[in-house]
């Protein structure tokens, strides 16, 4: 298995021997230009979506789901029953799709979201996946050792913790609502917003303790 | 298909190494593809999951060893030849050297929004769902050699089923160009103990949103 080969490649394109990264612009740059010249693809139309989700999309329009259901028991409820719904009310810059779905987590139950056939994600929530949950390692372990995948992240669950993995094969979305931490009471939900990390929306991570934003 | 696509469950790709403040692109070219991917669908071109096909034909040691968005334009090569959009001559030269395929539109600055919101894939049902909440079932073991969105590692497995998501547009005819075909999905939950034998961990579940056609009940 050529995982070194993998690993180099899927972490650091940019590192790629010079002359296979130039072939690859090339080769790009000549498929865009042949789309362009039929009139299939308008190039600012791609340089607008390209803005899109350097500048606007991403896991920060998640993190303000999040807090708002820390902070407010009738959204947090609205959420679990229809995330597609609840997510729309709150007026944001990328519009959300049907079929996205909440899943809480408790003291019991911790939640994990992978898609082992290709990289399906809640982009509209938590913008473009990153490289490792498109990764083979991620991908392939996800569903079997979860304990192990969540050790390479650095978090380790109580033993007892039940989990549950959802591997998104269909145009399902999950997005994970962590345990809200405890010494945040009284906290707005724009600070709450402050210690949602993109991987504790995957379930790979836990939302920051207080302290650290303190 | 079997492919390598179907990674899970697979062992011996390593660790998972996330990388810290991970931009949103590695390179100018990496927008350019998902960008254009995004315009293409938008134009009607072709749909998700025929993509997802493309790659998943791709050769496996290819597959395996090219970056994510380089996956994407291969694939994206692969359907506009494909779909008689450009021919590889074309491709090759980097110009159009023939007339255009028509297309039903165009995503331009004014449209993004539009293109950039994904679509329903909820269809209308063509008949009642087959099963409820709590039924047991088994996942065929099936092995189509084209697109499945039924992972190899729960095939001949009892799970059951926790969510009815509605009527959708079955991937499976879709991505041979053989229409919506709308069938019932569910999130069907599996005892990682049932998928992974008793070295399976006991406080593990999986689910997997499972098209009816998946399906028998056990």
């Amino acid at each position: 298995m050529a995982t070194h080969a993998h690993d180099h490649h899927q972490h650091a394109p940019q590192h790629a021997s010079g002359s296979e990264l130039s072939e690859t612009q090339l080769r790009v740059r000549a498929l865009e230009t042949v789309l362009t010249e039929k009139g299939y693809i308008d190039p600012a139309a791609l340089d607008v979506i390209i803005e899109a989700y350097e500048t606007k999309v991403g896991p920060h329009n998640g993190a303000r789901v999040i807090a708002r259901a820390w902070n407010d028991s009738a959204f947090k409820r609205a959420l679990l029953e229809d995330a597609s719904k609840a997510v729309r009310t709150m007026g944001r810059e990328s519009p959300v799709g049907d079929h996205l779905v909440a899943v809480e987590n408790t003291p019991q139950l911790h939640n994990m979201v992978v898609c082992t056939l290709c990289s399906c994600y809640p982009w509209e929530v938590l913008g473009l996946p990153p490289v490792w949950y498109k990764s083979a390692p991620y991908r392939s372990r996800a569903v079997k050792d979860p304990r192990g995948v969540l050790a390479d992240f650095g978090v380790k669950l109580p033993k007892e913790t039940q989990i549950r993995v959802w591997d998104s094969t269909a145009e399902t979305r999950f997005l994970v609502l962590p345990m809200r931490p405890g010494g945040t009471e009284g906290w707005s939900a724009e600070r709450l917003a402050e210690l949602v990390t993109r991987d504790c929306m995957i379930g790979t991570g836990l939302p920051k303790n207080p302290r650290e934003i303190a | 298909m079997d492919g390598v696509h179907d990674m899970g469950g697979m062992d011996g790709f390593g660790k998972v190494e996330p990388e810290a403040n991970e931009p949103p692109f590695h390179a100018p070219w990496e927008g350019r593809v998902l960008a254009m991917q995004r315009a293409m669908s938008y134009a009607g071109a072709w749909q998700i999951d025929m993509s997802r096909f493309a790659q998943e034909r791709l050769p496996p040691q290819v597959y395996l060893t090219v970056s994510y968005y380089q996956r994407w334009a291969l694939a994206m090569e692969k359907n506009v030849v494909e779909r008689g959009l450009a021919a590889s001559d074309e491709l090759a030269a980097g110009h159009a050297l023939r007339e255009a395929k028509p297309l039903k539109r165009k995503l331009t600055p004014q449209t993004v929004k539009e293109g950039m919101t994904r679509g329903s894939f909820y269809r209308q049902a063509q008949g009642p769902a087959r099963f409820k909440i709590g039924d047991r079932v088994r996942a065929r073991n099936i092995h189509p050699p084209t697109h499945t969105r039924l992972p190899r590692y729960v095939r001949g497995h009892v799970g059951v089923i926790e969510l009815v998501h509605g009527c959708h547009a079955f991937p499976d005819s879709v991505a041979i160009d053989k229409g919506d075909d709308p069938q019932w999905l569910y999130t069907v939950v599996f005892d990682a103990r049932e998928l992974w034998g008793p070295d399976g961990d006991p406080t593990l579940k999986v689910s997997v949103d499972a098209f009816e056609p998946y399906l028998e009940s056990a």
